[in-house]
């Protein structure tokens, strides 16, 4: 690590999202605040106070009302984010499908947490798990670099693929744990951005339009199929930009992040903060012999089956790790994993459904460490076991 | 099918709302001091000021392609330069 970068910086995911936001400088944030969103609003208030940043900062009544902000200031043509937790997702829910069909490209920070009840303020995925069908592209991130590098690729993806998305940090674990990260230089940032110009907004006067009009039985289908054919074409796109930022900031930017995958026999797939703790035990064993690996899902929606099901097809078992109940059924990524296999050419490994750290509840090195070891050990079966493990 | 359900406005095939009307407002240019009052009270965003006689402010001017004879504009002329006829 060179200890003369300049760029090198000790700061909070959250913070680190903050300092993302002011290089963006969307002109219009409508937020509400949240635990654990709170470090990310409150460094970019400071950020404002202090003159660093021109953006019309709306203080909302509530989440609903933020996200409602939104909509309205990116129909009327400006860049727009926002940022939110837990019950502040589930309290704009009705408006995230608006944003979507709509089409409107807003960028939101998402520090990931549970939901109540019993009341519990600490991180998990249930709120944007939760979100997944809404029609909002998903970005999973690991540490504070990365809260910071999908901020920036989020905005740009919005804007080229005119769809809503979610860059998000587990809370607490990435949001308030201070990490070294790099910083890219402002210029580099706003070059990447690149002005907004959106084709249509409602303050166009002399191209007039209208936003939100009805559409009944001849019409509302072919919208959704429009739109669902843009979120699968955000793939591509969320691709090349990756591509596009690696060059800018030297950080490899996937679908997904191979670790030790390539000849590996146990895999854990998973997304957000704990594939720290599973790269170190993955080192641990490999250096033993053991050929285990992980794959770490960056982009979950729209999810990069067939890329993950190829990427997978060598594995003799998986665990698909999950800190989210999809309620009366199995967890989300374990779904979309199951059936990805399914509709491929390659057979089935075995594989186990794991939930893991709900509420905050810690995880272990150990408990992962037990999970490869159950991999080893046969358990599940070939074919899969259909129970889900709890690690409590 | 149209980005998002957004539907773009022609404003040549729009519809003539205007043709419902049963009274019409009317303005005596002469009167007219050119204030602007009628243009912000205007529910329907139907009059703005026009080039009337050189050597003269721009002086109110209805678009009764939409103006639907409500009459606010008539009400608020502080000069009462705005009369309501029949249409």
């Amino acid at each position: 690590m060179n200890q003369n970068n300049k760029n090198r910086i000790a700061l909070t995911g959250g913070a680190a999202a903050a300092e993302a936001l002011k290089q963006i400088e969307p002109e219009v944030m409508a937020v509400y605040p949240i635990t654990p969103q709170t470090p990310i609003i409150e460094t970019y208030a400071k950020f404002h106070a202090d003159g660093e940043v021109a953006t019309e900062i709306i203080q909302v009544e509530s989440e609903h009302s933020a996200i409602s902000a939104c909509v309205g200031a990116s129909a009327a043509g400006a860049r727009t984010v926002t940022a939110t937790s837990s019950q502040g997702l589930a309290l704009m829910n009705e408006i995230l499908y608006i944003a979507s069909g709509l089409r409107l490209p807003i960028l939101m920070v998402v520090s990931a947490r549970a939901l109540s009840a019993p009341i519990n303020i600490h991180g998990d995925h249930s709120d944007v798990m939760g979100a997944r069908d809404a029609g909002w592209i998903q970005i999973f991130s690991e540490n504070a670099q990365e809260a910071y590098d999908n901020t920036i690729i989020g905005m740009k993806l919005a804007e080229k693929v005119g769809l809503p998305v979610m860059a998000i940090m587990d809370g607490f674990n990435t949001s308030h744990c201070v990490e070294n990260l790099e910083l890219l230089p402002d210029e580099k940032v706003k070059k990447f951005i690149g002005e907004y110009a959106p084709e249509k907004h409602l303050l166009n006067i002399t191209e007039p339009v209208t936003y939100g009009p009805l559409a009944l039985q001849n019409s509302y289908f072919e919208f959704k199929v429009d739109q669902e054919a843009a979120m699968e074409g955000s793939k591509e796109a969320y691709l090349e930009i990756s591509r596009e930022f690696e060059k800018l900031s030297g950080r490899a930017k996937n679908y997904f992040e191979s670790y030790q995958l390539e000849d590996a026999e146990q895999v854990i797939v998973l997304a957000g903060s704990t594939a720290g703790t599973t790269k170190d035990i993955v080192d641990k064993l490999r250096k033993k012999g053991q050929k285990v690996g992980l794959l770490k899902i960056n982009l979950f929606r729209p999810f990069p089956r067939k890329e993950i099901i190829e990427a997978l097809k060598n594995a003799k078992s998986i665990a698909v790790m999950e800190r989210a109940i999809s309620s009366g059924t199995y967890s989300p990524i374990y779904q979309d994993i199951v059936s990805g296999f399914y509709n491929s050419e390659h057979k089935m490994p075995a594989i186990q459904n794991y939930v893991y750290s709900l509420g905050g509840r810690d995880i272990f090195a150990g408990d992962i460490e037990k999970v490869l070891k159950d991999l080893e050990d046969n358990n599940p079966p070939a074919g899969g076991s259909k129970e889900i493990k709890y690690i409590k | 099918m149209e980005v998002g359900a957004v539907i773009k406005h022609d404003i040549k095939k729009a519809a003539k709302t205007g043709d419902w009307r049963y009274m019409k407002p009317v303005v005596d240019k002469e009167k007219c001091s050119g204030c602007s009052t009628c243009v912000s009270y205007c529910p329907d965003a139907s009059i703005e000021l026009k080039f009337y006689k050189e050597g003269q402010k721009d002086k109110a001017d209805i678009d009764y392609d939409f103006c639907k004879g409500c009459g606010v504009c008539a009400e608020v002329c502080p000069m009462k330069a705005i009369s309501m006829q029949k249409n």
